[in-house]
C-alpha cells in the first residue's frame, strides 16, 4: 500500500465558537452536508478505500447514524476516538495512532473544502522522494458581510510567509508573522544553496500534508511536538538546510549522545532504506539537476526535502472562521449537481424559491414565502409570508410568519418568533428570538455562552 | 498490394520495387532461404495474392494493419542490402495513409491485375513450384525457430497514426488497468507515427492515489522518467532494476500459481505503465529481457524466499557486471587512447564518457575538454559541472559553434544510447552532426558503449523510430517575452522536440566496449556471440 489517509476531525473550531459551542465543527452543515463529508468525498473520488478518522465521540456517533455520511461515503472509516478534554494537538493525535500507520500518510483536516487534483501534491511527494509535501492556495477575499462583525476586518494580521525556490515547488522557508519578532531572518545556508527565492504572503495553508512514515516515527521519539502545522512543518522546513543532516553515518552515534537532552532523533537515521546504494548510483548516472549555477549535485546532496503545490485556480476553503463558513456555503452548492430542492421537502406552490437556494429534506415551506440565495437545512419549518435572503438556516429551525431574515446565520434548532426582522445576525443554537424583534448585526447566543472568555 | 503502392509512389525506381519484394519475405513467414531468389519471389507473390483475396473480404483496416507490418524494421540476417530497406518504409508508410483511403475502390481492379499476374507466374514457375512446394511445406510449421526468423510486428509505439493499432493498445492497457496517456499538441507530419506527451498531463492523472494496480515504486519510477529526473540510459536501467528489486521483494505468490510464470505476468502491466510514461530505452529493454529470462528459469521446486533471493542476486550481478565493471573496463581501454596534450570534445552528458574523463584525469593524463551543448535539454551544463568539479579544464560551446571549435580538437568521445545491429549509433539528437563535422575535419570519433546497450534493431534514419519530447520545452522566455506561448493557435506551426538520432558507421572510427575496441560494423558479431552465450 502506498498511502494511508488520516482525517483530523477532533478540532474544536476555536475561531467560530458561536457556531460550534453546540455542534462539533465536523458536523456543521455546509450546503446541507456535514462539513466532514467534503474531505471524505475528496479522498473517495481520488481512490482511497479506507480512511483513519480521528475524532470525538459525538462525531463518531454522527458518522454511524447520519444518512448522508453513511450512504454516500463508500470507504471504510476507521474511527479513533479521543477525549475532547485531552486537548490533543494534531501531532499528538498522530502519535496516538502510531500503531496503525504502516506506510506514508496523507493528513487531511476536516474543514477543507477543495477541488484540487490531489495527484499534483502526491506526485511531488513521489517523484522527489520528499519528506513532506503540502498544499497551499491563493487566499480569496471574502465578500459577504459577516454577522456580528463590527467595523472592517483587520487584514494583515497573522500572515504566513512562505519562501519557495525558482521552480515554485520546493519549500524553502515558512514562518508565521506572529513568530517573527523584528523581521524576517533568512539563514545564509539557504541563500547559498538557493540564491533566488520567492516569498509569498497571500497563501492559505490547506492543512493537507503528505508525510513520510519516518516522520511519524520521529514524532514518537519527540513528544514535545504537538501540532503539525504549528511546529512540525516549520521544523521540517528548517531541517532541510541544517548542517547536521549532511553529516556522515559514522558520526551518528556521537551525535546521538550529544543530543540526548533534546531527544531529537536525527531524521536522517530513520529515512535511510536498504538499496540506497542502487538509488545513489542511478542518481549519479542521471544527468539531471534541480538547480544550476553551483557545483553541488541534485538536491545539494540533502536527504530531507519539502515540497509545496500552490493552487492557482480552483476552489480551496478552510472553514475555520465565520466568514469562511458563509463563503463556503455560498460557493459549494454550485459544485454538486444535487437538486436544489430536496425531493422530500414540502414546498408550497405559492412560495418563491430562488434558483440559487437549496432546501434540505423534510422541510416545510409555506405559502407566500420567498427564499433567495439561501441555504435551508433539513427539518426546517418556515411559515407564511417569510422573506429570507442571503442567509444560512441550519437544521431544525422554526421560523414563524412574517419574518424577514437577511444576511444571517441561524443555527440548529433556533426559533424565530413571528414578525421578527433579523439583519446580519448570528442566532446561536437553540436560541429563541422573540416576536417583533428587530436585530441588526448582532450575535445572539445564550447567556451561558456569553460568559466564556 | 505492394505492387500497387509501388505504382502509386512516384519516385520508386526499379531497385525499390525489388526491395519491396524482398520485404515480402517477411510476410511470407520466412520461407526457406534455400530457394533461389526468383523462385522465392514467385512463390511469395502467389501467396500474397491468395492472402489478399481472402483479406479483401475482411475490409480495409485489416489490410492497413497488414500493410503496416510490411515495412517492418527488418531482420539483419535475411537482407544484405538492409540499409536500402529502411527508406522504403518511410515512403510506404507515407503513402499508406492516402492509399488506405482509396483501398476499397481499387481492390477490384487490383484483384484482376493480381490474378493475371499470378496466373502468369504460375505458368512460368510450374516445374520449379513443385520443389518449392515441398520445401515450403517442410518449413511452414516453423518447426526450427533457430533457423527461421519469426515475423517481427511493428511495435505499437511507432504506429500512433494507425487507429487500429491505437485501439489495440487502448484495449491492452485497459485490461492491465494502466491509464492511457493521450497525445498532446500538433505533431509534425513526418513524425506523426510517434507519441508526443506533455509534462503537464502526467501519467498519474487517472490512477487512484493509493495505487493498487501498479506497485508504488514503479509509479514513482514512471514519474521520475516522465519528469526527466532520471535521464540517461544507464541511470534509467539502474533505476528500473532497483524498482524491480522492490517489486520482487513485495511479491507473494498467489495460491495455485507458480512464481516463474506469475511474476512475469505481474511485470507486464508495470512495463506498459513505464512505456506510457516514457518510451523504453534499448538498455531497459535488454534488462527486462534478462529479468524475464531469469524469472522463467527459476525451477518449480524452489521456495519463494529462495527464489526471491536468487532473483535479487541476479539483478545485483547484472548491474555489477554490465554497468559498473563494464564502465571500468571501458575506461581502461579508453585511457589508452587519451594522450597528453589532447583536446577532447564531448557532447551532452554521457555518464560513461564523464566517468572515462574523470578516471583519465586521476591517472594524471594531461588533457582539456570541450563540452558541446544543445537546446532544449542543455545537458552539457551538467557534464560541465561534473568535469569542472573534478578539476578538468573545460570549454563550453553550443552546437552552433561546432565548426568553429573543431580545428582545435584532437579527439571526439561520444556516448551512445544504443548500438544498432547494422552498426548505426543511436544517441542524443545532435550526435550525428558532431560526427559528421568531425569527419569533415578528420578528427577521430570514438563511441563508448557498454555491450548491454547493443540492440538487434536496424535503423538507417532517425524518422522511423524515435522519441518526441514535450514540445513546450522549446518555449523560452527572453526579456520577459515568450513568443511561442500560443504556438498551438497558429495552424501552420509545429514544434518538434526530437530526442534521438542515428549516426552512420562511416563517421565512427572506433567503438569502445567492455569486450574491447571494435569497429562499428562488428556489432552484429558481438550480438551473435552474445546470443550464443545466452
Amino acid at each position: 500500500m502506498e498511502l494511508q489517509a488520516v482525517l483530523m476531525a477532533a478540532g474544536g473550531g476555536s475561531r467560530m465558537m458561536d457556531l460550534t459551542y453546540n455542534t462539533p465543527k465536523p458536523l456543521l452543515p455546509v450546503g446541507n452536508r456535514p462539513l466532514i463529508w467534503y474531505p471524505l468525498n475528496l479522498l473517495e473520488k481520488v481512490g482511497f478505500e479506507e480512511v483513519i478518522v480521528i475524532t470525538t465521540k459525538e462525531v463518531q456517533k454522527a458518522l454511524s447514524t447520519d444518512q448522508r455520511l453513511k450512504t454516500d461515503v463508500k470507504m471504510r472509516l476507521d474511527v479513533v476516538c479521543i477525549q475532547e478534554e485531552a486537548d490533543m494537538g494534531t501531532a499528538d493525535a498522530l502519535r496516538h495512532i502510531q500503531q496503525k500507520i504502516k506506510t506514508d500518510i496523507l493528513v487531511v483536516s476536516c474543514d477543507l473544502i477543495t477541488d484540487v487534483a490531489l495527484h499534483e501534491v502526491v506526485d511531488l511527494f513521489r517523484a522527489h522522494s520528499a519528506t513532506l509535501s503540502m498544499l497551499m492556495s491563493k487566499v480569496h477575499e471574502f465578500t459577504e458581510t459577516v454577522p456580528g462583525q463590527k467595523g472592517k476586518k483587520k487584514a494583515g494580521e497573522q500572515r504566513d510567509f512562505v519562501g519557495v525556490d525558482v521552480t515554485g515547488k520546493r519549500l524553502l522557508f515558512m514562518a508565521n508573522e506572529a513568530d517573527l519578532d523584528e523581521g524576517l531572518v533568512l539563514r545564509k545556508s539557504i541563500m547559498r544553496k538557493h540564491p533566488r527565492m520567492l516569498i509569498k504572503t497571500g497563501l492559505l495553508d490547506a492543512h493537507l500534508y503528505c508525510l513520510k512514515r519516518s516522520v511519524v516515527d520521529f514524532l514518537v521519539h519527540n513528544k514535545s511536538v504537538t501540532s503539525i502545522r504549528g511546529e512540525l512543518v516549520p521544523y521540517l522546513v528548517r531541517k532541510q538546510f541544517s548542517k547536521t543532516l549532511n553529516s556522515q553515518n559514522a558520526t551518528e552515534d556521537s551525535e546521538r549522545n550529544q543530543k540526548q537532552q533534546d531527544a531529537h532523533h536525527n531524521l536522517e537515521l530513520l529515512s535511510t532504506s536498504k538499496d540506497e546504494a542502487l538509488l545513489q548510483l542511478a542518481r549519479e548516472r542521471s544527468c539531471w539537476n534541480d538547480h544550476r549555477g553551483d557545483m553541488s549535485e541534485a538536491y545539494h546532496g540533502g536527504k530531507l526535502r519539502c515540497y509545496v503545490h500552490i493552487m492557482e485556480e480552483g476552489m480551496c476553503y478552510r472553514v475555520n472562521t465565520l466568514a469562511a463558513y458563509i463563503e463556503a456555503n455560498r460557493v459549494v452548492p454550485k459544485l454538486f449537481e444535487d437538486p436544489p430542492i430536496h425531493p422530500a421537502a414540502v414546498v408550497s406552490e405559492r412560495s418563491l424559491v430562488g434558483s440559487d437556494s437549496i432546501i434540505g429534506q423534510l422541510c416545510h415551506i409555506s405559502d407566500r414565502t420567498s427564499i433567495k440565495r439561501s441555504n435551508v437545512g433539513t427539518s426546517t419549518i418556515i411559515k407564511e409570508k417569510v422573506k429570507i435572503t442571503n442567509s444560512i438556516i441550519m437544521n431544525g429551525v422554526t421560523i414563524e410568519e412574517g419574518c424577514n431574515i437577511q444576511g444571517s446565520v441561524i443555527c440548529n434548532n433556533a426559533v424565530i418568533g413571528r414578525g421578527a426582522d433579523i439583519k446580519y445576525c448570528l442566532v446561536g443554537s437553540g436560541q429563541r428570538v422573540e416576536p417583533e424583534a428587530e436585530r441588526t448585526n448582532e450575535v445572539i447566543v445564550g447567556s451561558d455562552q456569553l460568559m466564556e472568555i | 498490394m505492394a505492387d500497387s503502392v509501388g505504382r502509386q509512389v512516384d519516385s520508386i525506381n526499379h531497385a525499390t520495387e525489388e526491395d519491396e519484394k524482398k520485404q515480402e519475405i517477411i510476410r511470407a513467414k520466412g520461407e526457406g532461404k534455400e530457394l533461389t531468389k526468383e523462385e522465392k519471389q514467385r512463390l511469395r507473390k502467389e501467396k500474397k495474392q491468395h492472402k489478399k483475396n481472402k483479406k479483401d473480404d475482411r475490409g480495409p483496416p485489416e489490410k492497413e494493419k497488414e500493410k503496416a507490418s510490411v515495412p517492418a524494421p527488418s531482420k539483419p540476417a535475411t537482407q544484405s542490402p538492409a540499409h536500402k530497406a529502411a527508406p522504403v518504409p518511410v515512403n510506404a508508410s507515407a503513402s499508406e495513409s492516402p492509399v488506405a483511403a482509396e483501398k476499397p475502390a481499387k481492390s477490384k481492379a487490383e484483384l484482376r491485375a493480381d490474378r493475371r499476374a499470378r496466373q502468369d507466374s504460375e505458368r512460368a514457375s510450374k516445374p520449379g513450384k513443385k520443389e518449392v512446394g515441398q520445401q515450403s511445406t517442410s518449413s511452414k510449421p516453423k518447426a526450427t525457430p533457430s533457423e527461421l526468423q519469426p515475423v517481427k510486428r511493428l511495435p505499437e509505439h511507432v504506429q500512433v497514426d494507425d487507429p487500429a493499432a491505437l485501439k489495440k493498445l487502448a484495449k491492452k492497457l485497459e485490461r492491465q488497468q494502466v491509464p492511457l496517456r493521450s497525445d498532446y499538441g500538433y505533431k509534425v507530419s513526418l513524425f506523426s507515427h510517434l507519441h508526443q506527451y506533455s509534462r503537464k498531463n502526467p501519467p498519474t492523472q487517472q490512477i487512484s492515489i493509493p495505487v493498487t494496480a501498479i506497485h508504488p515504486s514503479i509509479v514513482r519510477l514512471g514519474l521520475q522518467y516522465s519528469q526527466g529526473i532520471i535521464a540517461g540510459s544507464n541511470a534509467r536501467s539502474v533505476a528500473l532494476l532497483h524498482a524491480f528489486k522492490q517489486v520482487i521483494q513485495d511479491y507473494s505468490t498467489p495460491p495455485n500459481e507458480e512464481l516463474s510464470r506469475d511474476l512475469v505476468n505481474k511485470l507486464s502491466p508495470y512495463i506498459s505503465f513505464l512505456s506510457q510514461c516514457r518510451p523504453l530505452s534499448a538498455s531497459m529493454g535488454n534488462a527486462i529481457k534478462y529479468i524475464k529470462k531469469e524469472i522463467s528459469n527459476i525451477p518449480n521446486q524452489c521456495k519463494e524466499e529462495e527464489a526471491k533471493r536468487r532473483l535479487q542476486e541476479c539483478i545485483d550481478s547484472y548491474i555489477n557486471e554490465k554497468i559498473i565493471l563494464a564502465s571500468q573496463a571501458i575506461s581502461k581501454y579508453a585511457i589508452e587512447k587519451i594522450s597528453d596534450g589532447d583536446v577532447i570534445l564531448v557532447y551532452g552528458c554521457s555518464s560513461l564518457v564523464n566517468h572515462i574523463l574523470c578516471e583519465a584525469f586521476e591517472k594524471q593524463r594531461k588533457f582539456r575538454v570541450i563540452v558541446v551543448d544543445s537546446r532544449p535539454r542543455l545537458e552539457g551544463r551538467e557534464a560541465l559541472r561534473r568535469l569542472v568539479k573534478k578539476g578538468i579544464r573545460c570549454t563550453y560551446v553550443l552546437i552552433s559553434a561546432l565548426s568553429y571549435i573543431l580545428p582545435e580538437v584532437s579527439k571526439v568521445f561520444l556516448g551512445a544510447h544504443a548500438l544498432l545491429a547494422n552498426g548505426y549509433v543511436m544517441s542524443r539528437v545532435g550526435t550525428s552532426q558532431i560526427a559528421l563535422v568531425a569527419k569533415a575535419y578528420n578528427v577521430p570519433v570514438l563511441v563508448c558503449c557498454e555491450t548491454y546497450k547493443f540492440c538487434e534493431r536496424v535503423q538507417t534514419d532517425s524518422f522511423v523510430s524515435n522519441e518526441l519530447d514535450d514540445p513546450d520545452d522549446l518555449i523560452v522566455t527572453r526579456n520577459g517575452k515568450t513568443h511561442l506561448e500560443n504556438w498551438q493557435t497558429v495552424k501552420s506551426l509545429g514544434l518538434l522536440n526530437l530526442v534521438y538520432d542515428v549516426t552512420p558507421p562511416d563517421f565512427v572510427d572506433l567503438v569502445i566496449t567492455d569486450l574491447g575496441m571494435i569497429p562499428c560494423t562488428s556489432v552484429p558479431v558481438v550480438l551473435r556471440v552474445k546470443n550464443v552465450d545466452q
